[in-house]
């Protein structure tokens, strides 16, 4: 009994201090210090209203716009997830076929792996810089802009993710694409 | 190059890390002298533990009030879930869960595996996300902690010491502070944390976005210190929220390892032996980096799946990866939360190429390459305990760890143990593999559908939580199969460890001599490693080669 008694009492206040305090404690400091991460890093139009998030992949299907990476869940905000398909699948080979025609890739133009392969989350912000400049062409023409300025437009925005450690640039397609909005 | 820069920040970060934390690890766990501060803590816990903490106890008082603490914890754990409906902090007005689902949630994270047959963001309200999963992922790595210094105290002849008081030191002196000095890191890295709900945002095409948000930050912390692994997001660490960036990525990459390393340097100076610590070390390290090379050069081959189609195939496969962790980090922390029982993931193990998917696979069956948070070590104790044997066997000489003889009834439980876990993964894989129970629920065919109930149960067993996570796992027979896998798996390689150090500390300390077998020598790591490898193989060989292998050969040009 006086086991179970000091168990109870432990746990008690371990759930006062580590779920509370320290909660508490960590959500002061982002509050404070970092609001606009804290809260989902959210994009909002000049009236207010919420775009997305700049952290989160939303949907992009018009011919005007870059398009994301492929999504198992729908671009769904509240239920992120994987395809988890074997990289064998038949499944993928035909998921894959229909994002390869969407993209008009061919053999003399193969698309980049990227814009073919689902993220883990489902919400990956963003594309390869080489997958954004595959889309120049589409982009450039139905905005009628001059490929240069799209062109551009990418390698104003392309960033490597952990500078000199990572070789392959990156690019938020959500970004680019409130970018291509601006006059 | 990449690869090799990144392997160099992490895996040397957290070594180098380690060292300093080893040090302070024993100095709050088991501290040498009890003058000013600590002396006044300590007093502390003792007043607030009560009458039992007065003394220090042997190995089946220290066991019992072990299982008492988890009784408690399960059972508050339990409540929580069970009655989020009516709780606050429920911003999105989350439901009821469904009674198998929460016992399964609750040994999961009770059991420091934290296998997840919900989604965090569809499932949990904000109260159940904070006070029962993340204050679960406080004390179930403070009490494998316990027990390794339990362990520790009695391989050195001591007793084995007062579990209440050890528990607390774990949690307020170890766990808390860690987690107090990371979060507010991956806070200022772009971590989200608020206690608002979802918000409903309206995309630049006009559709509707509902996206989920929470306290991550502070969760996001300790499950990656207390190889926890269970996620507030249902992807886990892939989730942009949980893992934002490259830095976050590499932060939490080192936070995984780097308690499970100091765990090894914290015994070797309870138990005196510094250069047998560094030999263990070694020989965890060793296996840790050949897995990486394994699972790097594995996935760099492109995604099979679209071999015949008009895509560029000079890039690795990056099926379920994300691109802002660059590509090396998905095989890397593949391996990372597999040789730990950490469990959490930042690209979908399920969607790895064939053989790249084995390896976190032959983490869990090994489960001693670091391991859980005190746990780890506890297990490569068995290891230890089974070379000695074999070593003792080899040149006629009664086996001997640390000066006590090693014997019949030691080494009878630690192959009870071991059995234990062999039992578990195969016995339960075959189960489903042979009933609709596993059958109706996998997301792949043929023989990646069987490395999918492989994977779980492993998972399972090696108290990991990682998964492959297509398999449709939220149903009545997966939950309580692994739920009481996970309990067994938890409390039987505890139970029984502290068995044999508690009959070890009972014996007379034998005299060194020139046929002693020495522990701190390579040629006993070696003899570690061949053990370790030897037993692992025989056992797991024939169901890698149902599953991973087949599917590899299954597609191989």
């Amino acid at each position: 009994m006086s086991s179970f008694l000091a168990s109870l009492r432990i746990c008690l206040v371990s759930l006062l201090v580590c779920a509370g305090g320290y909660t508490a404690l960590v959500l002061l400091v982002a509050q404070v210090v970092t609001p606009h991460t804290a809260n989902g890093s959210l994009v909002t139009a000049p009236d207010g209203r919420v775009l997305g998030s700049e952290r989160l992949a939303q949907a992009f299907t018009k011919p005007d716009c870059f398009w994301p990476r492929p999504s198992a869940v729908g671009y769904n905000g509240a239920g992120a997830g994987g395809s988890n398909k074997s990289p064998t699948s038949t499944d993928l080979t035909e998921r894959a076929t229909k994002t390869v025609a969407e993209h008009g890739a061919s053999a003399a133009r193969p698309m980049p792996p990227d814009l073919a392969a689902a993220s883990g989350s489902g919400l990956d912000p963003h594309i390869t810089e080489r997958a954004a400049r595959y889309q120049v062409d589409r982009v450039a023409t139905a905005r009628q802009l001059p490929r240069k300025q799209v062109e551009a437009l990418i390698a104003a925005h392309a960033f490597a993710p952990g500078g000199f450690l990572t070789s392959d640039r990156i690019v938020s397609v959500l970004e680019l694409n409130i970018a291509l909005g601006r006059p | 190059m990449d690869a090799i820069l990144l392997i160099l920040l992490i895996v040397g970060g957290a070594t180098a890390l380690s060292w300093p934390l080893g040090r302070h690890l024993r100095q709050a766990m088991d501290p040498v002298s009890l003058d000013g501060a600590a002396g006044r803590v300590d007093r502390w816990f003792r007043a607030f533990g009560g009458p039992l903490t007065r003394g220090d106890h042997g190995w089946k008082r220290y066991c019992f009030d072990l299982l008492t603490f988890n009784v408690v914890m399960f059972a508050i754990s339990f409540v929580i879930l069970a009655t989020q409906q009516w709780l606050p902090l429920n911003p999105d007005g989350k439901g009821e869960l469904e009674g198998s689902l929460i016992f399964n949630t609750v040994a999961s994270f009770t059991s420091n595996t934290n296998l997840q047959h919900y989604s965090g963001e569809a499932s949990m309200s904000h109260l159940s996300q904070v006070c029962s999963l993340m204050w679960l992922q406080f004390v179930s790595p403070a009490v494998g902690l316990a027990a390794l210094v339990a362990m520790a105290r009695g391989l050195a002849g001591r007793a084995m010491g007062n579990f209440f008081v050890d528990v607390q030191r774990a949690t307020f002196l170890v766990m808390l502070p860690a987690c107090v000095v990371l979060a507010p890191v991956l806070v200022l890295l772009g971590t989200p944390m608020t206690l608002a709900g979802s918000v409903t945002a309206t995309t630049l095409e006009g559709a509707e976005q509902v996206i989920a948000r929470g306290p991550v930050a502070a969760f996001l912390a300790v499950k990656q210190l207390g190889t926890n692994g269970g996620g507030f997001f249902g992807p886990n660490s892939t989730h942009p929220f949980e893992n934002p960036n490259f830095w976050t990525n590499v932060v939490s990459a080192i936070a995984i390892v780097v308690l499970p390393m100091s765990c090894v340097w914290m015994f070797g100076r309870i138990v005196g032996r510094m250069r047998h610590a560094a030999v263990v070390f070694a020989v965890m390290t060793a296996l840790l980096l050949v897995k990486v090379g394994c699972a790097m050069a594995w996935e760099a081959a492109p995604t099979p799946a679209f071999a015949s189609l008009p895509i560029l195939h000079d890039t690795g496969n990056l099926e379920g990866k994300e691109l802002r962790f660059g590509a090396a980090a998905g095989p890397l922390w593949a391996v990372l939360t597999t040789c730990t029982s950490n469990g959490s993931v930042n690209c979908m193990h399920d969607s790895l190429n064939p053989l790249t998917g084995m390896v976190p696979m032959v983490g869990m069956w090994l489960n001693a390459t670091f391991g859980g948070v005190g746990v780890g070590l506890i297990n490569m104790f068995l290891y230890i305990v089974l070379a000695v044997f074999l070593a003792g066997m080899m040149v006629g000489r009664t086996p001997e760890y640390l000066n006590r003889r090693v014997e019949v009834r030691e080494v009878k439980l630690a192959v009870l143990a071991v059995f234990a876990h062999a039992l578990f993964v195969l016995g339960g894989t075959a189960l489903f593999a042979a009933t609709p129970w596993g059958q109706s629920t996998l997301n792949n065919p043929g023989a990646h559908g069987f490395s999918e109930i492989l994977y779980e149960f492993s998972s399972s067993s090696a108290n990991n939580g990682s998964g492959f996570e297509g398999l449709g796992d939220n149903t009545v027979p997966w939950n309580v199969a692994t739920g009481l896998v996970m309990l067994l798996a938890r409390f039987i390689p505890i139970l029984l460890p502290l068995a044999i150090a508690g009959s070890m500390s009972q014996k007379r300390s034998t005299a060194q001599s020139a046929g002693t077998l020495a522990i701190d020598t390579t040629t006993f790591g070696v003899m570690l490693l061949a053990t370790i490898l030897f037993l692992g193989a025989l056992t797991f060989f024939p169901a890698a080669v149902l599953g991973p292998v087949a599917e590899h050969l299954q597609f191989m040009k």
